[in-house]
């Protein structure tokens, strides 16, 4: 594997649709649950637990073999009550795809034409791993860090907060991000149903009241 | 996406190209299979399927990116281009308004484009990430509406209302327009900035104000002319041409321009 190339894939930078999602983050913004950077600092925390644990999981397992993308979409679409959120992963599975297809020789995840849906954003990102000849703990921590930088750079924009503070927070989480990654890594080829289906409760219903707002910042 | 050259307009057909991989009559062989004598040999092993994904719609769109400051009148100018070019050409708009649904609710109100031909798309807080750094949602958009619409003539994608250094990618649009007001002073021209510089066609719009802001519209035109060379730039006001004739013109060259470029 090459380093240079996680870089690229996991750069904030990478225009694969990533900045206009907050990762939850406008909606927690504006319920009053998140204020200052101390709240940063817990729904980060929050937000790897449990969308990092299950996307680093599928990343990983999706690089590992992409050819199970049909089933790990599907166990990704069970691990997704909020249609506003399956919705919000796709769009950003279909433009990691665009993004990865033109950089790296990435496998095809078609579906027959009359459906022609995006897969979910953890399996582009392990199929996009694997046809830039990364492996399974690249994907897996390439995709529980950018579960991370979403909302962090969010609410850097939302609250004015102090950029390096933001910064330092990523940086206080990458132990955590490493040992998600190993994890992931380690369960790569296990079945779909066993692998985590951590669940946010509170992410889910406030996507699905941040979907119905006239003004909105962010898609998600 | 690679185009089989066979997926090409039909053409008189030469005797070293000559074949079929069509499905040809139902129930039968396909029909014609010449080689040249200079082929490599080679052999089709499922004659009736083509590997090749169908061009959807021949050729794509022409896009035009309409950016600006806020309040400017790109969204006006948006309606008016609707009025104008809506019953000729096949047309749809992409919106980057943060208030999802003011500028599609404009244009219905206006009647000037059914819902179904506008999109609009979130930009995170950053207008110009959106249209020059990070395209993804504004494709989506244009990819969206074109599957859904079938064959467009023209798309217009209007930017969220931002400063002066804003400029669209053109791996989004095939040509821009800047549009700048007369109230916020005739100075305007002279700060420069990309959109101002090297947009495709400058527009001074609401010109029937400078009277009121004191903005002396001969000074915009000096400064335009010697922050753009050749670079085209035109004077509206569109509460007095609500047909935005002078951009209209621009666009139904452009278009024209395109068509005969893929298709001819
Ligand atoms: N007087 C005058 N008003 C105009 C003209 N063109 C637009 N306006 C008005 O200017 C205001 C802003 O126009 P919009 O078209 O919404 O401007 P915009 O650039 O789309 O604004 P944002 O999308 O918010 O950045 C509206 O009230 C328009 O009616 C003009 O030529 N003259
Ligand atoms: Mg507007």
């Amino acid at each position: 594997m090459s380093l240079t190339t996680l870089l690229v894939l996991a750069d904030g930078r990478l225009p694969a649709g990533g900045h206009a999602h907050s990762g939850g983050l406008e909606a927690a913004v504006s319920s009053g649950r998140v204020r200052g950077m101390a709240d940063l600092d817990g729904f980060l925390q929050g937000r790897l637990a449990t969308a990092g644990v299950v996307t680093a999981s599928f990343a990983a397992a999706a690089c590992a073999d992409p050819q199970r993308w049909r089933d790990l979409d599907a166990g990704l679409d069970a691990r997704t009550p909020s249609p506003a959120l399956r919705k919000a992963s796709r769009a950003q599975g279909r433009a990691l795809m665009r993004a990865g297809r033109i950089l790296w020789p990435v496998p095809a995840l078609d579906r027959p034409a009359a459906q022609r849906i995006a897969p979910h954003h953890p399996v582009v990102l392990g199929a996009v791993a694997h046809g830039a000849g990364l492996v399974p703990r690249d994907a897996a921590v390439a995709a529980a860090y950018g579960t991370l930088t979403g909302p962090a750079t969010a609410g850097v924009r939302l609250l004015g907060l102090d950029p390096f503070g933001a910064h330092a927070l990523l940086a206080g989480l990458a132990g955590a991000c490493d040992r998600i990654a190993d994890e992931a890594a380690a369960r790569a080829g296990d079945p779909v149903d066993t692998l985590p289906a951590a669940g946010a409760p509170l992410l889910d219903i406030g996507a699905e009241q941040h979907a119905t707002w006239e003004v909105r910042l962010f898609a998600s | 996406m690679v185009q089989h050259p066979e997926a090409q307009a039909p053409g008189p057909a030469t005797d070293a190209v000559r074949h079929s991989h069509g499905p040809g009559i139902a129930g039968q062989q396909p029909v014609v299979h010449a080689h040249g004598p200079d082929e490599v040999p080679h052999t089709h092993p499922d004659p009736a399927v083509d590997p090749h994904e169908p061009l959807l719609h021949g050729p794509r769109a022409l896009r035009v990116g309409i950016g600006g400051p806020v309040g400017s009148g790109k969204t006006a100018l948006v309606a008016a281009l609707c009025r104008a070019l809506g019953t000729r050409l096949r047309l749809a708009v992409v919106t980057n308004d943060i208030y999802t649904t003011e500028d599609a609710d404009f244009l219905l109100r206006n009647g000037v484009l059914p819902a179904e031909r506008i999109r609009a798309v979130e930009t995170g807080c950053c207008p110009h990430t959106a249209i020059r750094d990070d395209i993804s949602a504004n494709l989506d958009a244009v990819e969206d509406l074109e599957s859904s619409l079938g064959p467009l003539d023209l798309v217009l994608v209007e930017s969220g209302g931002d400063n002066l250094t804003a400029t669209f990618s053109k791996g989004l649009i095939d040509r821009q327009i800047f549009v700048v007001d007369v109230a916020g002073g005739d100075k305007v021209p002279r700060k420069g900035g990309p959109g101002v510089t090297t947009a495709d066609l400058l527009v001074i719009n609401k010109t029937d104000l400078a009277p009121l802001v004191g903005a002396d519209l001969s000074v915009m035109d000096r400064d335009a002319r010697a922050r753009r060379g050749e670079l085209p730039t035109v004077f509206l006001s569109l509460t007095q041409d609500r047909a935005a004739t002078p951009v209209a013109d621009w666009i139904r060259t452009l278009v024209a321009g395109s068509q005969h470029a893929t298709t001819g």
